[in-house]
């Protein structure tokens, strides 16, 4: 049955609490039994500006907004056209406004939408409080959310602010649900409560914290760039109880070589940063690539180039992630499929690259960072590949850091190891780290770094493979979740479809790709690039079967489940 | 202690078997030689110390000795060498590289290293000019230098004046010496890895390649008529009039305790961590 859900956009001018407000209905609505996803979409502005929080709420587990918003309630329509895009509405949608703030522009009440007035700030004055609570009772009473499940996420969040405050939120709220009775109602389908512990409320940026920490990760380099920095202030937070460190770098120069060197010292490392940082840091991480030392990047990607769009989501940094680094450089590139995969994806990059004594670039992005929605608890995945250390031994005067072995993977001594010692190397090198310019040693060393990447096993982590048919969607990152609810729509429509979600991105598992779409013969690569970087990536690094098509657009809009639909019921059948 | 670091040690038992890329009469075999010299006096065991560098003639010296070394891109060594001591606390970090390394590509580096006041000793070979790629102007070269193809009638730049800028930006311990005088540079470096926090010793090496009239350094070098301070308000002032030869004395010694992580009294668990998300 098609994903039931209601969708709600929340927006207003900056400072007018409009995110407050949204992540009060996501909370109590998660705790309440129910799957929400909230996203944030906010300008550029520090304080002030325009923001939006955008929410859908279900029975079932959501990691991406719908086709349209079911409701929209506006504080105010300032500025609110510079996203008015992200919030599309349809025929049945209903817009509620505030008298006292003007008119709706043209793009709002153009769409067809049932246009409604609440004097939001003259309520929220009368007892006292803020038009955005105010907001928030009349949408609890729209969607039936029970009135104590929201009472009860205020005391919480505002007990800090003093009985005061949260008295006036009380008293706003109840007078918001006072002032829906006459509202059309949009209820929410029955919750779906789990026991407690078995679900998580939990940001993308959250989760690839978590991923980092369960993987073991205990130093990180920070330097602070939108919207990479929800990553490392989670980490920031949680390393020094677990005895890790988190240092803010001078840059993100810095912040490559210090776990570089951390890494180097035996202590899983990592960083997080997005585009600008990424491209800072890329003649570094082919020191890490020549050097064998594991590390792992996050890119919480952002529109591009250049400074770009720094708040808004985009999949632009694939290019540069697979390819940026000079030389042949071998490395490996994971993307989280979901906001719960960030953990897993994270994690696993992380024993990846210490298993491989490689780089791993991790690409996330705003989309799923930013969001915050109900996950089944992850579990406790543990991955059999750890870095292989010099133990030394007999042979210590022999050691050779960087032999050929057979598997490319040579045991990496741990500096304090008696008999471990050299020099680690950007420069080419021989087995024993020495500098070489030999022919036979730079073949010998590019081989070996390959290798490694080459013979590893992923077994089934590579990709996340659902369905079954003869139309394949291949998609990856923050487009996965819309094709995975345009499937569910495929199938109901009588159209079984097949998905491949990859989370390996490089090194390119061509094989395995082949056998994923053996009986497909059309596939459509679903990505949010101005350019098709995915679509071109596979077009040079793997085979596809049949007819191939491209469903690509840069950000910030996200890709919609209907506009994947209708991508394939407009491809007749030859 | 552990018996290996009881045993007494010799400059021989700190360097490699790597024979160095450097033009015969290069200042840096000396300051290979003090190093080793420092380290032997030093105490500790090969495999307790690190060498981190980055890209330049002087930059390949962790090869050339026994301990752990690493040698990574350009500009970048103290950034490295901050993540492996912070990582690592119970090593010992010695970063080395050149004027162009430390001063230039590495400058905001330089600056911030020294703020940070991680406990590392940074040895930075000064020769005024870019050796490695053949003789250009570096950020210590006087503005007048003609000896480039690039700057063919000289930069027209003021130099950049490192011991001023280092003790500014916090470095906790500020020295020069020169390659000239080993055992003075032994014990200095020695002085200066004992000495907790950021120490900054610059070391006056000279490229007889591509600056011949370094040569003439050995008659110009003075050994600095006062001692080390600890007023670094004095220290700024001795720098901003010295000449750049007044060498083989320790200029300043701070005492703001090396940086370090706080840890918290009670550690957590990610059993603990999860709880704030779990519903």
């Amino acid at each position: 049955m098609a994903l039931r859900s209601v969708s709600i956009a929340l927006a207003g001018s900056g400072g007018a609490g409009v995110v407050t407000a949204g992540a009060a209905l996501q909370e109590a609505a998660a705790r309440a039994g129910w799957h929400a996803l909230m996203s944030r979409s906010a300008g550029p502005q520090i304080r002030g500006g325009e923001a939006a929080a955008l929410l859908r709420l279900a029975a079932r587990p959501v990691s991406s907004h719908g086709d349209a918003f079911d409701i929209l309630v506006a504080l105010d329509w300032n500025n609110i056209e510079r996203f008015a895009g992200e919030m599309p509405l349809a025929p049945g949608s209903i817009v509620i406004g505030d008298p006292m703030q003007g008119e709706p522009p043209d793009s709002i009440a153009g769409a067809g939408a049932r246009m409604l007035a609440v004097p939001m700030k003259d309520i929220a004055r009368a007892v006292g409080g803020r038009p955005n609570m105010v907001a928030l009772g009349l949408l609890a009473a729209m969607i039936g959310l029970p009135e104590a499940a929201i009472v009860a996420v205020l005391g919480r969040s505002l007990a800090r602010k003093g009985a005061e405050v949260a008295g006036a939120s009380t008293a706003a709220l109840r007078a918001g649900i006072q002032a829906a009775a006459d509202l059309p109602r949009m209820p929410l389908p029955a919750p779906s409560p789990a026991a407690s512990g078995m679900r998580w409320n939990i940001t993308g940026s959250e989760a690839i914290a978590m991923g980092a920490l369960r993987g073991g990760v205990r130093f990180v380099a920070a330097y602070p760039i939108t919207p990479a920095t929800d990553v490392l202030e989670s980490l920031a937070a949680a390393l020094p109880g677990l005895g890790g460190t988190l240092v803010q770098a001078e840059d993100e120069l810095a912040s490559i070589n210090q776990i570089i060197g951390a890494s180097w010292g035996g202590v899983p490392a990592l960083t997080a940063t997005s585009g600008p940082g990424l491209s800072l840091m890329t003649e570094s991480i082919g020191l890490a690539v020549a050097a064998e030392v594991p590390v792992v990047i996050v890119d919480v990607m952002r529109g591009g180039p250049s400074t770009g769009i720094p708040t808004k989501s985009e999949q632009s940094d694939l290019d540069i992630a697979i390819h940026g680094l000079h030389g042949d450089a071998p490395h490996l590139v994971v993307a989280p499929v979901s906001i719960g995969d960030c953990l897993f994806a994270t994690q696993w990059a992380v024993a990846l690259a210490e298993a491989l004594q490689a780089p791993a670039i991790v690409l996330g992005d705003q989309r799923l960072g930013q969001a915050r929605a109900v996950i089944e608890r992850p579990g406790d995945f543990v991955f059999a590949a750890r870095r292989m250390v010099y133990e030394g031994g007999a042979e210590a005067a022999a050691y050779r850091r960087y032999a050929i072995t057979a598997s490319g993977v040579s045991p990496m001594a741990r500096p304090g190891g008696a008999g471990g010692q050299y020099t680690a190397d950007g420069l080419e090198h021989d087995e024993a780290g020495v500098p070489s310019s030999r022919a036979a040693d730079h073949a010998a060393q590019l081989d070996k770094r390959a290798r490694k990447l080459e013979c590893h096993d992923y077994g089934e982590h590579w990709a996340v493979i659902e369905g079954e048919g003869e139309l394949a969607l291949l998609a990856w990152g923050s487009s996965v979740p819309p094709c995975r609810e345009a499937l569910e729509r495929l199938r109901e429509a009588g159209k079984p479809a097949r998905l491949v979600a990859m989370r390996l991105l490089s090194p390119a598992q061509p094989e395995k790709l082949a056998r994923a779409l053996a009986g497909v013969t059309r596939v459509l690569v679903v990505e949010q690039s101005h350019s098709g970087q995915f679509h071109r990536y596979l077009r040079g690094s793997f085979d596809l079967p049949g007819e191939v098509r491209s469903l690509h657009r840069p950000g910030p809009l996200p890709i919609r489940p209907a506009e994947v639909c209708d991508a394939v019921r407009g491809w007749a059948m030859p | 202690m552990s018996v290996a670091a009881q045993k007494r040690y010799t400059a021989k038992d700190f360097k490699s078997a790597v024979k160095p890329i450097w033009c015969p009469g290069c200042g840096d075999y000396a300051v290979l030689n003090a190093l080793a010299k420092a380290l032997a006096e030093l105490g500790r065991p090969p495999e307790e110390i690190a060498v981190v560098s980055g890209i330049g003639c002087s930059s390949r010296i962790p090869a050339y000795t026994s301990v752990y070394g690493f040698h990574g891109v350009h500009g970048r060594a103290l950034p490295l060498a901050t993540g492996l001591k912070l990582a690592r606390p119970d090593l010992t970090v010695i970063v080395t590289g050149g004027d162009g390394d430390g001063f230039s590509i590495g400058g905001n580096h330089f600056l911030h290293a020294c703020r940070r006041n991680v406990d590392l000793t940074y040895v930075v070979m000064d020769n005024q000019v870019y050796g490695m790629t053949k003789g250009q102007a570096s950020p210590t070269t006087p503005p007048d230098w003609e000896g480039s193809k690039l700057t063919p009638e000289g930069t027209g730049v003021n130099p950049f004046q490192p011991l001023a800028i280092g003790l500014a930006a916090g470095a906790n311990f500020v020295a020069r010496c020169f390659s000239g005088d080993p055992n003075n540079m032994a014990a200095i470096l020695l002085e200066g890895i004992r000495h907790p926090g950021f120490s900054l010793i610059q070391v006056l090496s000279p490229c007889i390649t591509f600056r011949p009239e370094q040569m003439e350094w050995k008659r110009v070098v003075r050994t600095a008529p006062v001692d080390f301070t600890e007023d670094a308000a004095r220290a700024a002032r001795r720098l901003m009039t010295d000449d750049g030869f007044n060498v083989g004395k320790v200029l300043y010694r701070g005492s703001r305790p090396a940086y370090a992580h706080e840890r918290p009294a009670r550690a957590t668990s990610l059993a603990e961590l999860e709880r704030e998300f779990s519903l």
